[in-house]
């Protein structure tokens, strides 16, 4: 960290350099409370109220005053088999989407870094998902698996296998349905961070590696994965966070249905807290979910941070 | 690095691959927004619509609001940008030059408040509004906007502060400048460019946003466009493909126009940003 001495620099050096510390430091606050007052007012805040939230009986539109009930929320989310029935479509959700989207955002950013042409057309279509409303991203592709006006029903037809079907209503396909909407709708971010990781592996010891006659998946294996590793392991980390807690996509294109199959937690805790008013029982789901989370994803960083050069 | 001919052609095929899975889905709703009715009743849908019509863009105007819905996303886009860059912009330089335990906190917040399910923060946030009367208001709504824009915000903005050379601050400080001159003269212009990429991806964020947007809005004169799309899918499921499709493609536009501006500041700052912390 140079650039804290470089910037503290200045200060000693200017005139009248008494008090100039204290000033600083006054100057630094004043600085930093446009920012620091709406986030602790309106997400600090609102965090631990949420988590206090979750040991009372709150009630959208009730009179009685809501009262402590200890961890009652939590013991009845233990035998609420719909809850958890959610959550581990959360998780068969959160995995199938994060993974290939790594995956398919690897491959999308080793070809990007190519010398290819319509390099500046991929790169600019890869982008256009990340600009859409996910709202957008949903009914595009609610038109696309539409059974008799959609693309792909249509395409099948023509390839001859078969008629095709409701994929969006379908008890098996729904959920496969909507990860593939997931995985498309995702893949930019995961290519832009993957691209400018790779951006940064050192091209002389690539070219080293292949004079010394190693092939393509050594090279990756051995040069380009290790510089890779931490920009990847942040990525994959931030998206599953993200996909367990997505909503707008699955909203749009299923709401959930048919019959739950892919009514993903938040979904859930939606409708408890805002269809039925039961706002103490949904922040006890939040609770729930940011714990387990954060459980899956230490003992994820732990394992690959300790997994060594095989990872 | 010479790469054989087989290899190239498998290069190139896997990026048509890549193209055609990303344009796809966005094609077909163009082409869907410009079908009529009997076109999009047909068994066989195609590619190119056989006669096209404005007739779609017409009747979603006319089902609902829309040009309202726009105003609204709008204002609170444009409230949400503005606010969080306004804010964001001094506490940035704080956490790039400053390492107090201020900076270290701030800096953990922006990364745990990633990890958060919106459903937790949202029951409070919607109790503590609606005490205050900012349930079913754009005000409301952009408040909400600026702390959730914040994060990312923060984060684009201390990898631009970075690259300023703290060198140039320092020789101000040496002609005798203040503090305050020093900021508003010397580092701001140089850092104007990643404040409105910053801004402008702000925009972008809020004007695509949802769940608050569904939860904090009752009324549809108060809604924005996502909320407002959603209601031309009936309760059952069923909508009316066309106008759906009319209204999906021109919500989409200024947001692809403004990313399009910015595609390639975004993925410097988001670079800036990672290499340097």
């Amino acid at each position: 960290m140079t650039l804290v001495s470089e910037a503290e620099r200045p200060v000693r050096r200017a005139p009248g350099g008494k008090g100039q510390r204290r000033v600083t430091d006054h100057g630094a606050w004043f600085l930093v409370l446009p920012a620091l007052i709406p986030i602790l007012i309106l997400s600090v805040g609102p965090l631990l109220y949420g988590i206090l939230l979750a040991f009372t009986d709150a009630q959208s539109g009730r009179t009685q005053p809501t009262q402590w009930i200890g961890a009652l929320n939590f013991r009845d989310l233990l035998q609420d088999t719909l809850f958890w029935e959610s959550f581990r479509i959360g998780l068969v959700w959160a995995v199938g989407v994060t993974v290939p989207q790594f995956l398919l955002a690897l491959g999308l950013a080793l070809l990007l870094n190519q010398d290819l042409r319509l390099r500046w057309l991929a790169r600019a279509l890869a982008i256009v998902p990340w600009a859409m409303p996910e709202v957008v991203v949903g009914i595009m592709w609610r038109l696309v698996y539409n059974p008799d006006a959609g693309i792909l029903n249509e395409t099948l037809r023509d390839l001859g296998l078969g008629d095709g079907r409701d994929w969006l209503s379908g008890i098996g396909t729904a959920l496969p349905a909507v990860i593939v909407v997931g995985v498309w709708a995702g893949m930019p971010q995961t290519t832009v961070a993957l691209l400018a990781g790779l951006q940064n592996t050192p091209r002389e010891l690539h070219e080293a590696a292949a004079i010394d006659g190693a092939g393509a998946w050594r090279r990756f294996r051995t040069v380009t994965w290790p510089a890779l590793r931490p920009v990847a392991l942040a990525i994959t980390a931030l998206n599953f966070i993200w996909n367990f807690n997505a909503f707008a996509l699955v909203y749009v294109l299923t709401s959930g249905g048919p019959g739950g199959r892919t009514r993903l937690p938040m979904l859930f805790a939606y409708e408890e807290a805002f269809r039925y008013g039961q706002f103490g029982y949904a922040a006890a789901m939040g609770c729930v979910m940011v714990a387990v989370i954060s459980i899956l994803l230490a003992v994820f960083l732990v394992g690959r941070l300790k997994g060594g050069d095989d990872a | 690095m010479r790469t054989s001919p087989g290899a190239r052609v498998g290069q190139y095929v896997a990026l048509l691959a890549y193209l055609l899975f990303l344009a796809f889905p966005f094609l077909w709703l163009i082409s869907t927004a410009f079908k009529p009715p009997q076109e999009l009743g047909n068994l066989h849908p195609t590619w190119i619509p056989q006669d096209p019509t404005l007739a779609n863009f017409r009747q979603a105007f006319d089902e609902q609001p829309l040009l309202r819905a726009a105003l609204n996303s709008l204002l609170a886009a444009t409230g949400a940008a503005v606010i969080a860059v306004l804010i964001a912009t001094p506490m940035a330089y704080v956490m790039a030059r400053h390492r107090t335990r201020l900076a270290r906190a701030a800096t953990g917040w922006v990364v745990v408040s990633q990890a958060f399910p919106f459903v937790l923060v949202i029951i409070p946030l919607f109790l503590v509004l609606k005490n205050l009367r900012l349930i079913n208001s754009v005000p409301g709504l952009v408040m909400v906007y600026v702390v959730w824009a914040l994060p990312f915000a923060l984060w684009m903005l201390v990898g631009y502060v970075r690259a300023v050379p703290a060198e140039l601050e320092e020789a101000a400080a040496v002609d005798g400048a203040g503090r305050l001159r020093t900021l508003v003269s010397v580092t701001a212009p140089l850092l104007a460019p990643g404040i409105v990429a910053t801004a402008l991806f702000a925009f972008i964020t809020a004007w695509n946003e949802f769940f608050f947007a569904l939860v904090l809005l009752k009324t549809p004169e108060k809604q924005t466009l996502p909320v407002i799309l959603t209601h031309f899918i009936g309760a059952e499921g069923v909508a009316d493909l066309g106008p759906l499709a009319a209204a999906a493609f021109l919500a989409t536009l200024p947001s692809l126009i403004v990313f399009a501006v910015i595609q390639r500041r975004i993925t410097g700052g988001m670079l800036a940003g990672a290499v340097k912390s």
